[in-house]
């Protein structure tokens, strides 16, 4: 069979896996991403590559707690109100968690300082970030195969992830306990026209990602009444 | 087994002029009395002149002059001391602090004298021969100690004893006021007066009364053969004691090494790169002295004179070991830190002092891959030279109830305060929690749809529904809110006493606070984003 036999979608097929398999062989494999997220993000956070988050600490959280379960190191730079104890229920390893909350106008230093050791770093930039800083700490961070998370708008960030539409379940008026939050987790890459979005549970009762089981039936409890 | 009772054998006279001082093993006692609380306040730097005393097990081990005073006694009960002494302040004992201020008086005393036996916290023996006929007497000898002690380290309190035999120069001590000198071959008599208590035996102590027999003299008068029958061989040798001829001869102590370094730079020198040029042989024979006692330096303390007599002191720790380009780094770093406004003129010495070590087979590499840890160290203590020591953090889950005091944050190789995390803490938060914890209060109002602050009453009810949280300048509406949960902590203590409800609020914008109202104040604790 000569590939003129093949017909035009099976040869783009072909061509399309050939690419992916040598791309794969060239590049290091990504760093782990939740399982909900991993269809967002084409699969991990990539190495090397720089990612723009809307500011929220259980996004942030879940996005460590991948890397950081694999036995990485992760930092945060400059976020001193970084909820320690909720990430480390969110999964993030605290053993392997250095946090530099004050780096003031360091920030860059400090963060290029630490994509040399460190795989995935989360950074809150401190004014507003030039072009020639993001491009010479974009190929360090090539270099050295770290992941940076940026707290922020980043030049030529591989991918923006945004969330909306939060809904907290659990308290009414007056009463009750907070329980988890609804969230749509919008990805926009650079490489997608279109971005793409997911309805998740973030965080869900015990602090981590999860995805949405909605109960089947949807029963109304009966309204009791009292008597008498 | 049977044990030979040594006789004191008299010696030849080998110096004419002091022939008293020339007899057997002459052992000089000090005795500090006391000890325990003159430790404490030497750790503390309070002041000994007060009443205190030292209780172990509910009875008062050691008191102080102004305790004694008031009719403080060694083995009152602790309610009877302070029923006689109301101002009585009583400290705990702790055997660790003992030796480790006594130490310091052991350094003082073996500037003078060599070999010196530490019989425990608060008496020291030597040998008094060398030195007595150096300064002239035993007096003078005892005298000259003392006096050291004094002027070095303001300790007062010092007697001291000498006589044939740690024994009897112990009591000796204790009789002194302060240097009681018995003179040789006389340790018999000297002894024979005392009470049988002094044996420091409980059985003997009691039993011996008992048969008739209350002094030391009297016990020694009962012949060997016949104690050891009766008390065995422990009573045999206390019977020794008791006749003035103590077989134990003084055992120095070996002085521990000295793992200290210093430096004077000659001329002064005053750039950072040429100290740290010149320091580093000292820093190899530093980490080599360390190496050569089997340890490793993991808390360091480099000091750094100026030629205006600028001191600069600090303590460096680090997860690992510290080796010698570690240390030149620490150096290099303290000097950036020091340099313009603690330290203004040229280096004129430095000095290395290890804090804590640890046996060094603690810290040999593994044989396979501790390589990423060691780089990421390498790398955060390079950002700690930019920022400085508190500018790396690790974080670290603590006790509490508040979430910003929980998150303990360990400057990185620091090392964490020991607490007790999985202490039950009631009112302490459930999951899921807030994901930003504010590390200073953040002042917020919770308005009701009048305008007036919402409140809670001294039962802890909410009679006004929230509608509105302001954020600073920003309005936000309320739409589901929850508490309050009451935190009343630490109500024994009227200064730490705090008391607070706290509050879950949900605003328009999907956002979910943890708010806390102390007083008339609300503030946000943490943000759920």
């Amino acid at each position: 069979m000569t590939d003129a036999d093949l017909s035009k979608g099976e040869l783009l097929e072909r061509l399309r896996a050939q690419v992916t398999s040598r791309e794969a062989r060239l590049r290091p494999s990504p760093y782990p991403a939740p399982a909900e997220l991993v269809g967002l993000l084409d699969g991990g956070l990539k190495p090397g590559a720089a990612y723009s988050l809307d500011t929220s600490g259980a996004l942030l959280a879940a996005l460590l707690a991948g890397p950081s379960a694999d036995g990485h190191w992760c930092a945060v730079v400059g976020v001193p109100e970084f909820g320690a104890e909720a990430a480390g229920h969110a999964g993030v390893v605290l053993d392997r968690l250095v946090l530099v909350p004050d780096p003031a106008d360091q920030w860059l230093a400090v963060t290029a300082a630490l994509v040399e050791a460190v795989p995935v770093v989360a950074v809150r930039p401190y004014g507003r970030v030039r072009e020639a800083d993001a491009a010479r700490l974009a190929s360090r961070l090539r270099d050295r195969g770290s992941v940076l998370l940026v707290d922020g708008a980043w030049p030529r960030a591989e991918a923006r992830v945004t969330l909306g539409e939060a809904c907290w379940s659990g308290v009414g008026p007056g009463h009750g306990y907070l329980n988890s939050r609804e969230v749509t987790v919008t990805v926009s890459s650079r490489r997608l026209p279109a971005a793409r979005s997911v309805r998740l549970v973030l965080p869900s009762p015990d602090g981590r990602l999860a995805p949405i089981d909605r109960p089947v039936v949807a029963e109304p409890a009966a309204v009791l009444r009292a008597v008498g | 087994m049977s044990t030979r009772v040594v006789e004191p054998t008299p010696r030849v006279v080998e110096s004419p002029q002091t022939p008293r001082e020339a007899g057997g093993d002459r052992c000089l006692v000090l005795w500090f009395p006391g000890w325990p609380v003159t430790a404490w306040a030497l750790s503390e730097g309070a002041d000994v002149h007060q009443p205190l005393a030292v209780v172990v097990a509910n009875r008062v081990v050691a008191c102080s002059p102004e305790a004694s005073a008031e009719g403080v006694v060694t083995g009152q009960r602790r309610r009877e001391a302070q029923s006689r002494c109301p101002t009585l302040r009583v400290l705990p004992a702790d055997e660790a602090r003992d030796n480790r201020e006594f130490a310091a008086v052991l350094d003082c005393v073996e500037q003078l004298v060599p070999g010196v036996q530490v019989v425990r916290p608060g008496v020291c023996a030597l040998r008094s021969r060398g030195f007595a006929s150096y300064v002239g007497s035993e007096a003078e000898a005892a005298e000259v100690l003392l006096e050291s002690v004094v002027t070095t380290l303001d300790i007062a309190t010092g007697r001291a004893g000498v006589a044939d035999g740690l024994f009897a120069a112990l009591q000796a001590a204790y009789a002194g006021d302060p240097v009681r000198v018995v003179p040789s071959g006389e340790s018999a008599a000297f002894l024979a007066p005392l009470p049988v208590s002094r044996l420091g035996d409980e059985t003997l102590t009691t039993l011996l009364p008992r048969l008739g027999v209350h002094t030391l003299g009297g016990f020694a008068a009962l012949g060997p053969t016949a104690v050891r029958d009766r008390f065995g061989q422990h009573g045999l040798r206390l019977h020794t004691l008791a006749s003035g001829a103590d077989p134990r001869v003084v055992q120095p102590r070996v002085p521990p090494p000295e793992l200290v370094r210093q430096i004077a730079f000659e001329p002064p020198l005053s750039r950072i790169d040429q100290v740290a040029f010149t320091a580093r042989s000292t820093v190899e024979q530093f980490i080599a002295g360390l190496s050569a006692a089997g340890l490793a330096c993991t808390e360091l303390r480099i000091e750094f004179t100026g030629d205006l007599d600028e001191f600069v002191a600090r303590t460096w720790g680090t997860p690992g070991m510290f080796d010698a380009p570690a240390v030149v780094d620490r150096i290099r770093w303290q000097l950036q830190a020091a340099a313009g406004d603690q330290l203004g003129s040229a280096v004129t010495g430095m000095r290395l002092e290890p804090v804590v070590v640890d046996a060094l087979a603690n810290h040999v590499p593994g044989l396979f891959g501790t390589g990423t840890d060691e780089r990421v160290h390498h790398v955060l203590s390079r950002v700690q030279g930019m920022l400085g020591h508190d500018g790396v953090l690790t974080p670290r889950i603590g006790g509490g109830r508040w979430l910003a005091e929980r998150q303990e944050l360990v400057p990185w190789g620091d090392r964490p305060s020991p607490a007790s995390p999985s202490a039950p803490w009631p009112g302490s938060l459930p999951d899921p929690l807030p994901t930003t914890v504010f590390a200073e209060p953040r002042p917020v109002h919770l308005l009701t749809a009048g305008g007036r602050g919402v409140a809670v009453d001294d039962r802890g009810m909410l009679h006004d529904v929230p509608t509105q949280l302001r954020d600073g300048e920003e309005r936000r509406t309320v739409i589901g809110w929850a508490g309050p949960w009451p935190i009343d902590e630490r109500s024994w203590d009227p200064v730490r006493h705090r008391r607070a409800s706290r509050f879950q609020v949900v605003d328009g914008t999907g956002t979910a606070w943890l708010l806390v109202l102390q007083g008339s104040h609300w503030w946000a604790e943490g943000r759920y984003d």
